[in-house]
């Protein structure tokens, strides 16, 4: 069986320029637009919850007199000059941020004195309440559509086969080779556009695999209760609640910098042709670049 | 007259449209109360998962050097000001509702029952959190002891404090007084205790004197302070607006073991 099966993918014509073939399978679609829906809540519903207290710490715990366990805070403050700003302080660099962090303009034109500007969060107003509700709906939905993700992908060897690296792939020069292509906006074209080069199974097996299982982790243990229920494991592998705290703080910021990237790079390589691939499974391969 | 280009009126238009189309739906009780459904989900999976599982304990090492003191920090209501400059000397928690035998401790009562000392974590709502030292006696007990009717399905905590404030949430039909609600698992759980001491010395007035509760696997606003009464009910759906507490009547979970 093994032989007819090599056989046919040896006897299988090399793809042809501009060839369209189905990329995405329907579980892959689906499970990408509702993860699109819930890191867009989750993120902005997360970012008014900080706003309830917008200082981060390092250690088990952490509020207002804990100054030596504070390494980040955002606020409005009184400049030198009496006016109203914003000031964003990581470690012992502080950075006046006025109109973006800390003071910003609202809805109505107003300066607002609120860690991220009313833009920003879900909802636009300081609602802690809302936010928590809609930012532990959408949790759910997130782990619940993540792990239908994995599991798919792991029976379907999707995973295995296209995300996770190969070692050689990991080889200095191959990496180099992907950088310097994609900093010549050098895309794959044709029967090299089968499959992901190192550079997107770096960043897609990173999201997958490491980044969005920690925001998971690192939610979960700032819940009392699931830390009751993990007997202590949550968060003591991440050192404390308040470092769990942190981490999911830097963990958001890693996945919208993933995001940005991986938008700029869809736009780059062809937005039409890659979003019609993710919403209907068919992408072209483009025209083979020849040397 | 102020000159609009067209361009920045679509940049505004398409920011904004998507900015009120967001707080449109966060305004809508229809999808507000459709994502509150999360709180079953929570609730539900953690007492499966959790069930009497014992949150976590520190060491002496470990505690906040200032634990801080939120929500009231010296109530101004005339009862309870009296009963300060008494030094609660006529002071009565009473246990009644549901219950065959209701009862009324004073502080003195209260001290002498065995108690339990416990080193937790203290998770505000906002996002930081303390660890603090904590000595009661066990709620459990005491509520074997007055005996609940079958029909008590939750413990209430009514407290001498009025929080006001909020009112864009709460309306104006609700009174203000602090109050808080948890279920039959987390009243007899072993960590449950009503607190009358902080690092060995008797409760202070901003950390809720002369007693307070402390319910280790939910958040900050569970822990009421200045409990006055503990009442065992079936139902607090009557009970101001109806959500079993201060937070919970002004749009927070009940639930609040997240």
């Amino acid at each position: 069986m093994a032989s007819v099966a090599e056989t046919a993918i040896d006897t299988a014509p090399p793809l042809r320029a501009g060839q369209v073939y189905y990329r995405h399978r329907v579980i892959t679609r689906i499970c990408h637009w509702i993860n699109v829906l819930c890191i867009g809540f989750l993120l902005t519903s997360g970012l008014n919850i900080f706003n309830a207290h917008p200082a981060l710490y390092w250690g088990q715990y952490g509020a207002n007199a804990d100054d030596a366990k504070r390494w980040l805070e955002i606020g409005a403050t009184d400049r030198t000059d009496g006016t109203p700003g914003g000031m964003t302080r990581v470690g012992p660099v502080s950075v006046n941020t006025t109109g973006v962090l800390g003071l910003a303009k609202g809805a109505d034109g107003q300066p607002v004195a609120q860690a991220f500007p009313e833009w920003s969060t879900f909802p636009t107003n300081r609602d802690l309440a809302t936010a928590r509700r809609w930012h532990f709906f959408f949790g759910w939905l997130f782990i619940l559509n993540g792990l239908t993700y994995l599991i798919y992908g792991l029976i379907t060897r999707h995973l295995q086969d296209d995300v996770w690296p190969r070692l050689k792939e990991l080889s200095p020069v191959n990496l180099w080779h992907d950088i310097v292509k994609h900093a010549k906006l050098q895309f794959p074209r044709g029967e090299d556009d089968k499959r992901y080069h190192i550079l997107q199974k770096i960043a897609y097996g990173g999201t997958v695999f490491v980044l969005l299982p920690l925001m998971v982790l690192t939610g979960l243990s700032m819940s009392p209760g699931f830390n009751a229920a993990a007997g202590g494991f949550l968060p003591g592998v991440f050192g404390g609640r308040a470092s769990a705290r942190s981490i999911h703080f830097i963990v958001t910021n890693l996945t919208v910098a993933f995001i940005v990237i991986h938008v700029a790079m869809v736009i780059l390589a062809g937005p039409y042709n890659q979003l019609k691939s993710m919403l209907t499974g068919w992408y072209d391969t483009g025209k083979e670049r020849r040397p | 007259m102020t000159i609009i280009t067209r361009r920045s009126l679509i940049g505004v238009g398409a920011g904004g449209l998507l900015l009120s189309g967001c707080d449109k739906l966060s305004g809508s009780m229809g999808a507000n109360d459709f994502v509150a459904k999360a709180e079953r989900a929570t609730y539900g999976w953690q007492r499966l998962i959790g069930r009497n599982a014992l949150a976590p304990e520190y060491t002496a090492a470990d505690l906040s050097p200032d634990f801080k003191a939120n929500g009231s920090t010296n109530p101004k209501d005339d009862d309870y000001r009296r009963h300060v400059d008494e030094r609660f000397a006529n002071w009565k928690l009473k246990i009644d509702g549901l219950v065959q035998r209701p009862m009324a401790l004073s502080i003195a009562d209260l001290r002498a029952l065995p108690a339990r000392t416990q080193i937790t974590r203290h998770d505000c709502v906002e996002g930081w959190s303390a660890i603090g030292q904590w000595t009661g006696p066990q709620l459990g007990p005491l509520l074997n002891a007055a005996g609940l009717l079958p029909a008590a399905k939750y413990i209430v905590f009514h407290c001498a404090d009025n929080y006001g404030g909020e009112i864009s949430k709460g309306g104006a039909q609700s009174t203000g007084l602090y109050y808080e609600s948890i279920d039959l698992m987390d009243a007899f759980h072993p960590q449950t205790i009503i607190a009358h001491s902080m690092r060995g010395a008797p409760l202070t007035v901003a950390h809720g004197a002369p007693a307070r509760m402390r319910i280790e696997r939910q958040l900050g606003y569970k822990q009421a302070k200045y409990v006055m009464r503990i009442e065992a009910v079936d139902s607090f759906a009557k009970m101001e607006l109806g959500k079993g507490g201060y937070w919970e009547d002004r749009g927070y979970e009940w639930y609040a073991g997240i």
